[in-house]
């Protein structure tokens, strides 16, 4: 061993970033090599090796957490499929980035389930959308589109059936000031397009017998379905796309034996509107206003992820000025007030899916409403606010709150902001929190129902990649404002909730917790917010580049969100100046990926459990399907 | 329910004034309509970011029961309007239309927000249906993105309103108050792409001809510049070295010089660029000369 950092003494695990990469070039240089493309970091695995590698990446350098894993086509860049990991120590630091490559042609790449289950899902959106096959993985199938569709959509030589130009902004759709439209291009006049072989004579919807196919693992539900008589006492229930407790168009199909859940499968995909295939043509910018839409609860900190990850591109090029401090301190303080929306909102619909049908989130409306009045006062939109800019925000708070849409409740018609804010988060939301708390925590019908159900052990939580209070509530002390900080959170003070039953009620009592950590987070932020008034948003006084050039290379950006682990890992292909448009566009899903321990969460218990276990995890299905 | 007889006395009969507050003369179809048009029960069920508004209104600040949509049901068959919050997309669209034929008439549909009314800002998405009323007749659509609680509220009397001008003896007007069953609308198949099930003789037109003559029809042209890339790599690396004036971007990509695939929308842009000046320029001139002329 060359390095001198690693004696016998010192553990692996306890080594630097660096070292770690330096002790995987030295002891694997066979298999390992640096990634040293411009603006790229990390290392390159032979794909044959990946599996060992990873498993000394888990168990020698100690990086247990496998962030993100996703796919890139450097389709005239080298020509291959690349699969990107990002994997990170629960006792927090940097990622290890490490890749793995295969020709574009038959793409497979080894699966790395049997490491980390996390990668479960991943793999197969990678599967689905880019046609990499995955050998080992345990259930290989289709997981946003439907099984019998045609083509892998986010390979960049795949056809759209709207595809107008290669990158936004697209040329006048008004040319001549004739108006055409793209559907009226297609033969179809619709947003489809069909192979040339194409056989209507023996069309078969495969979807449906796909998903009860891939119903659990060893679960044989041809036996099941095909059982005449009565004898039988196991049974398929499908729950969803429709359905009042699934929060929103999720599926999930599970068979139960009796009332107890034996296997569950979530099914996704219902709401899948292309967001990385669209983000890929659109320029950074346009990206915003679509990051709104991915958790729609809570915007504002889907913002700031993608403004993170953009940043750092842009830091890696000659002109770039880092956000002022009011800047940083007005992005934590909507990400904060983003938070107790959101957490509202979780536990209110946790409450629904537990029995305690809309009672309860009548009264958590009342106080998200105030916090949408001042969204709307600021950004101008309720729900979508579309704030944040690279480098800087769409605006200043204004002087006095002038509600303009709100017809209903004049209270907040006109009103000096500061003091709103400052009313709202020393009397308001405490308020509310401490009316939930007295309600709920030590109720004895929520404590019924919530312990020692749905139980995530602490092992099973970092190996399926979980994030946020489902993480934290199975007892690790992981959140990414402290373990990986950005923007002013190191100098702010408040503490990690952790739970370590693991359970429902777990989940609970880490979101009260957090509810309240975010209060005393916004109370630091205002005596802040009191001393840069009239210092600008912009580092040079002026807004920045609207259309910004990103030089080449990759980063990822991400936030602790209201539902976890929000990631944007974006590459940009640089070229003359930069590019305009990102070469690819993928978003780490908290909901997504929460999901993949669904399965082993909810074995064993009852099937009304099963609709508790779904609310705890608090998915969005905006995020989840993208 | 409070209910206002003078309101309802619609017709030219007289009623004497000491009866105003006791009887009311009126048609079927208005009562029938003013009974329908207050007890709208919206089903519960939502699509995308637009149901977080749905539920909004429904909640205690904007409260939709004060109009008559009083309770949300889960089950199809208990609803008479489906609001169709959110984006549609191909995946989800064959359990809408499965729904649909589960409600009983008379029942509405709703498109909320841009998504549902037309595809809104994912229309371009490859799983994205462009509008509901591709597959369902849509009675009004909100606009917005999401439409703000007021907005849907809006929507909402609006649909009361059409119902108002339904009327039960013309059939032509309201489908379901012919004679006989209605014909439930074809779910649509998830085949290579979704097929509806309406048009399958013109795809099957369509596919024919793609396959004898594949520029022609069924198939979407590759953009220019990815066309170039996919012909190169099919073409091989042997192709690739022969081709002597190749450069190299930052990235590694390699590329023909003079044709990298951004370096057509570079060129786009520049022209653009220059035009706006041209135009600036223009402008600039045109207010001087009126300048100097005053």
């Amino acid at each position: 061993m060359d390095n001198p950092a690693l004696t016998p003494e010192r553990l692996l695990e306890t080594t630097t970033l660096d070292e770690a990469i330096s002790y995987l070039l030295s002891e694997y240089a066979d298999a390992v090599s640096l990634d040293d493309r411009e603006g790229y970091q990390g290392v390159i695995v032979d794909s044959r090796r990946l599996v060992g590698i990873a498993r000394v990446i888990r168990d020698d350098l100690g990086f247990d957490y496998l962030s993100s894993a996703t796919a890139v086509d450097y389709l005239g860049a080298g020509d291959q499929m690349e699969m990107v990991y990002h994997a990170y120590r629960t006792s927090g630091g940097g990622a290890l980035v490490f890749k793995a490559q295969t020709d574009r042609e038959n793409a497979e790449i080894p699966s790395l389930t049997s490491i980390w289950r996390g990668t479960d899902f991943q793999e197969r959106e990678a599967w689905d959308l880019m046609g990499i096959h995955f050998p080992g993985h345990p259930n290989l199938k289709r997981i946003l589109m439907w099984e019998g569709f045609h083509g892998h959509p986010l390979r960049k030589d795949w056809r759209e059936a709207y595809y107008e130009e290669d990158l936004k902004p697209f040329d006048s759709r008004w040319p001549g000031g004739h108006v055409h439209r793209a559907e009226e291009k297609n033969v179809f006049g619709k947003n489809v397009t069909y192979p040339p072989d194409i056989d209507l004579g023996r069309l078969i919807d495969s979807s449906e017998t796909a998903v009860y196919q891939s119903l659990g693992l060893g679960v044989d539900v041809e036996r099941i379905m095909d059982k005449d008589g009565f004898e039988t006492n196991e049974l398929v229930v499908n729950m969803g796309p429709h359905h009042p407790s699934t929060h929103g168009v999720f599926r999930m199909v599970l068979t139960v034996d009796g009332e107890t859940v034996t296997s569950l499968e979530p099914v996704m995909g219902y709401l899948h509107r292309n967001h990385e295939k669209i983000g890929e043509r659109n320029t950074y910018l346009h990206n915003i206003p679509f990051t709104d839409r991915l958790d729609y609860i809570s915007s504002m900190g889907n913002n700031h992820g993608y403004v993170l990850a953009v940043e750092q591109l842009m830091s890696l090029g000659r002109k770039y000025n880092r956000p002022t401090y009011r800047c940083e301190a007005l992005r934590v303080l909507m990400v904060e007030l983003s938070r107790i929306v959101n957490h509202l909102w979780a536990i209110g619909f946790w409450l629904n899916d537990i029995g305690a049908f809309f009672t309860p989130v009548l009264y958590f409306v009342q106080e998200r409403e105030r916090i949408l009045d001042f969204f709307e006062a600021v950004a101008g939109s309720r729900m979508m606010c579309n704030y944040m800019r690279f480098g800087g925000l769409f605006g200043d708070l204004p002087e006095r709150l002038k509600s303009v849409s709100n017809l209903t409740n004049d209270r907040v018609r006109d009103y000096n902001t500061m003091q709103f804010l400052t009313e709202m988060i020393n009397e308001r939301v405490p308020r509310t929190i401490d009316d939930l708390e007295r309600l709920l925590t030590q109720n004895e019908i929520l404590i019924e129902r919530s312990v020692g159900v749905g139980v995530l052990s602490r092992e099973d939580a970092i190996n399926y990649s979980a994030a946020g209070p489902l993480l934290r509530g199975s007892g690790v002390d992981y959140d990414i404002r402290r373990a990986d900080p950005y923007s002013i959170y190191p100098e702010l003070d408040f503490d990690v909730a952790v739970e370590a039953e693991g359970d429902m009620y777990a989940r609970y009592r880490v979101r009260v917790t957090e509810l309240r950590e975010s209060v005393r987070i916004l109370k630091q932020i205002l005596p802040r917010l009191e001393a840069t008034a009239g210092e600008s948003i912009w580092a040079d006084g002026k807004p920045g580049a609207y259309a910004p050039r990103v030089p080449h290379g990759e980063a990822y950006g991400r936030v602790e969100n209201g539902k976890g682990e929000l990631g944007y890992y974006v590459v940009s292909a640089g070229g003359r100046g930069g590019s305009s448009n990102p070469w690819r566009y993928h978003v780490r899903a908290p909901s997504f990926i929460n999901l993949t321990p669904m399965g082993i969460m909810s074995r064993g218990y009852k099937v009304a459990d099963i609709v508790g276990i779904l609310g705890s995890i608090d998915i969005v299905l905006g995020e989840t399907d993208r | 329910m409070d209910v206002n007889l003078q309101e309802l006395n619609k017709t030219e009969f007289p009623v004497p004034a000491e009866l105003e507050n006791n009887i009311a003369i009126t048609s079927l179809s208005e009562l029938y309509n003013w009974g329908r048009r207050n007890s709208l029960w919206p089903m519960l069920f939502g699509l995308a970011c637009c149901a977080i508004e749905m539920i909004a209104t429904a909640a205690s600040r904007f409260d939709f029961s004060r109009f008559g949509f009083e309770v949300m049901r889960a089950t199809p068959r208990q609803a008479d309007l489906m609001i169709v919050s959110g984006t549609v997309t191909k995946k989800m669209v064959v359990p809408i239309v499965r729904l649909y034929n589960q409600m009983p008439e008379p029942k509405y549909v709703m498109a909320m927000g841009a998504c549902a009314s037309g595809g809104g800002p994912f229309k371009e998405g490859y799983n994205v249906v462009s509008g509901m009323d591709k597959y369902l007749p849509v009675d009004v659509y909100v606009p917005g993105c999401p439409p703000t609680p007021q907005a849907l509220l809006h929507g909402m009397i609006a649909l009361q309103r059409k119902i108002d001008g339904q009327s039960i003896a013309n059939g032509d007007d309201v489908p379901w108050y012919g004679v006989g069953t209605a014909e439930p609308t074809p779910v649509p198949v998830l085949g290579p792409d979704i097929i509806d099930p309406r048009q399958m003789d013109m795809i099957r037109r369509q596919a024919e001809a793609a396959a004898t003559d594949m520029d022609s029809v069924g198939v979407r042209e590759l953009p220019a510049a990815t066309q170039m890339v996919a012909a190169r790599v099919t073409a091989g690396a042997a192709a690739e070295s022969e081709a002597a004036p190749v450069s190299q971007d930052a990235l590694g990509f390699v590329l023909p010089t003079g044709a990298a695939p951004w370096a057509e929308a570079e060129d786009i842009r520049e022209k653009r660029k220059l035009r706006a000046l041209a135009r600036k320029a223009l402008r600039a001139t045109r207010r001087a000369a009126a300048a100097e002329e005053e």
